[in-house]
């Protein structure tokens, strides 16, 4: 399968002496779903505003779609549409202009765009609001609206950055279900951002950035695989006085309903459950203390980070 | 070989700069159209009728006919570089520049589009004030064509200046610097108001190295068929600052100085 997005080497050094990467090399496969996750300051945001042309490299290569940014820059960014972390368009402009102008911006006709501005406004719900100028737009409308405009340009490369920040859970879900479906039909995309359950239920593939470093890219399954612990915990039906027994899993009672358990890598599920039906405990509901690939996250961070200060 | 599918949607891309400059022009033309056309209107009154009648004729023109051509001018050139570095400003202050600098549109394409849409919002005013002057005095139109073209070259010019003065400022009062310091005062001083042949020798040389002075010149010279300067030289002068002024902001542009760290 050919490449999405190739990153080789891409260094930035800000004008305040900040190496905000260090030389990072990653690939997109062509119809991936992909998770670049990182914490504050770790270089995801540098790393999509180069890709975007919003921020000047130091030093590297990027090929979109096998076009290289700097020699094929139109064409490669033709392909890309980007939903930035920040809201970035014109309070004053009316909706539906907000994408008929960006449509303009990538050189398409004004006839086809208007098509296409009512196609994805009504995909995000706010064609009802076409007419209106940007400011009455709620900050999840707001977030919609950069949806819509970066599809505009129906892009094979779709680049968001915390698309999902700030918004109800409601809207999560629902522009979860929009970016599953586009992924199924063939659009790339990398997705940044601080909901680690949201790549985990996305994202196919992961990199995971730290200090201007790749210290993990891997499918997100077999990143998964790696995790040597979860902690699950367990609302029980009747309260317990004691702590049950449970050898050869490490437990401890929160509270006369709530049960914690560490459960290892090898150790089974079924067992468990098995022991805690022989203790006579019942089990109401069970739920994963962290999200699997926080835990993951945590652990990867930390341990780049006691590396890095031994 | 140029490629005939690029060009026609960099010709979208300008059209809808474009489209998008004047839409906000006119949606605001309380703010853009309109204290152009009365402040003038004050100047024709003032200076023209009131004051004016009591000055000699100037090359055999009345006072105010001699300082429509300048006053016409003084509308085009200020309200080309106003209209440019406060739209550009805003851009870059809101970020909605990213719009722009994620497509695949040159930067060519996004200076051009702000230069034409600020030079557009200038000769419109200009169109006002000159029809506004028509309700004050007769105007002889001596050579259309050179007044035809010596006013989009000169808002041209100034849009430009408008892009480069948005580009280098941080905050709002840097996009009103240079308007209030260096070109308000070149512009009064531009022959606007006098002929440089009633002044002392040595403000008379002084006056020569005024580039508005040229272009007011050369516009009143389509317009009243006087002029001060020679015109070959007025047209050479805004040529030369129009292709170094678009060098200059090209060059900003692709550095993306201001607008990209």
């Amino acid at each position: 399968m050919s490449s999405a997005l190739q990153v080789s080497n891409l260094k930035k050094i800000y004008p305040n002496g900040i190496a905000a990467l260090k030389g990072i090399d990653l690939e997109v496969a062509e119809g991936d779903f992909f998770a670049l996750l990182g914490q504050n300051g770790a270089g995801k945001s540098t790393t999509i505003g180069i890709i975007c042309s919003l921020i000047n490299k130091t030093s590297g290569s990027i090929r979109i779609f096998g076009h290289d940014m700097d020699t094929a820059q139109a064409k490669a960014k033709s392909l890309i549409g980007v939903v930035p972390q920040e809201m970035n368009f014109g309070l004053f402009e009316n909706i539906s202009q907000i994408l008929v102008n960006q449509a303009g911006y990538y050189g398409i006709p004004k006839h086809i765009a208007m098509k296409r501005a009512e196609v994805y406004l009504n995909e995000m719900g706010l064609w009802h609001m076409h007419d209106q100028p940007a400011f009455r737009l709620s900050g999840g409308m707001k977030r919609r609206l950069m949806i819509a405009r970066a599809m505009i340009n129906e892009p094979k490369l779709l680049i968001l950055d915390e698309p999902t920040a700030g918004v109800d859970i409601e809207l999560r879900h629902t522009l979860w279900r929009f970016l599953s479906f586009l992924n199924k039909q063939g659009t790339t995309i990398i997705l940044t951002t601080h909901y680690l359950e949201e790549a985990e239920h996305l994202c196919k593939n992961v990199a995971i950035i730290d200090h201007g470093e790749i210290i993990e890219n891997a499918n997100m399954k077999s990143l998964l695989n790696r995790l040597t612990v979860q902690t699950l915990v367990f609302d029980l039906e009747i309260p317990v006085t004691h702590l049950p027994m449970l050898s050869h899993y490490r437990h401890r009672l929160i509270d006369d309903t709530t049960l914690e358990v560490e459960l290892n890598r090898g150790q089974s599920i079924n067992d468990l459950f098995q022991l805690l039906t022989s203790s006579h405990v019942q089990v109401h509901s069970m739920r994963n203390k962290t999200n699997r690939l926080e835990e993951l996250f945590i652990h990867l961070v930390s341990a780049n980070n006691k590396s890095e200060n031994p | 070989m140029i490629n005939r599918t690029s060009c026609y949607a960099n010709f979208i891309a300008l059209q809808t700069i474009l489209r998008k400059e004047t839409l906000r022009f006119m949606r605001i033309w309380s703010q853009t159209l309109l204290p152009p056309a009365i402040t003038m209107s004050l100047y024709f009154l003032i200076f023209g009728k009131f004051i004016g009648s009591q000055i000699a004729h100037i090359y055999g023109y009345t006072y105010i006919q001699y300082i429509v051509p300048g006053l016409i001018m003084m509308s085009i050139m200020t309200n080309a570089y106003a209209n440019t570095a406060s739209s550009f400003f805003l851009t870059k202050f809101n970020k909605s520049i990213e719009e722009m600098l994620v497509s695949p549109m040159p930067n060519v394409i996004i200076l051009l589009g702000f230069t034409f849409g600020g030079a557009l919002r200038g000769v419109l005013v200009g169109i006002i004030v000159m029809l506004i002057s028509f309700i004050f005095t007769h105007l002889p139109i001596n050579h259309p064509f050179i007044m035809l073209l010596i006013a989009p070259l000169a808002a041209i010019v100034f849009s430009l200046g408008g892009v480069i003065n948005a580009i280098y400022a941080k905050r709002f009062d840097d996009i009103s610097f240079i308007p209030t310091f260096v070109l308000t005062p070149l512009t009064y001083l531009g022959g606007v108001f006098y002929s440089t042949q009633q002044l002392p020798s040595l403000w008379k040389t002084v006056s020569l190295c005024n580039p508005i002075l040229a272009m007011v010149d050369t516009f009143r010279y389509g317009l009243l068929g006087v002029s001060d300067i020679n015109i070959y030289f007025g047209f050479a002068l805004v040529l030369a600052l129009m292709i170094i002024l678009f060098f200059w902001a090209w060059r900003l542009l692709c550095q993306g100085r201001g607008i990209k760290v």
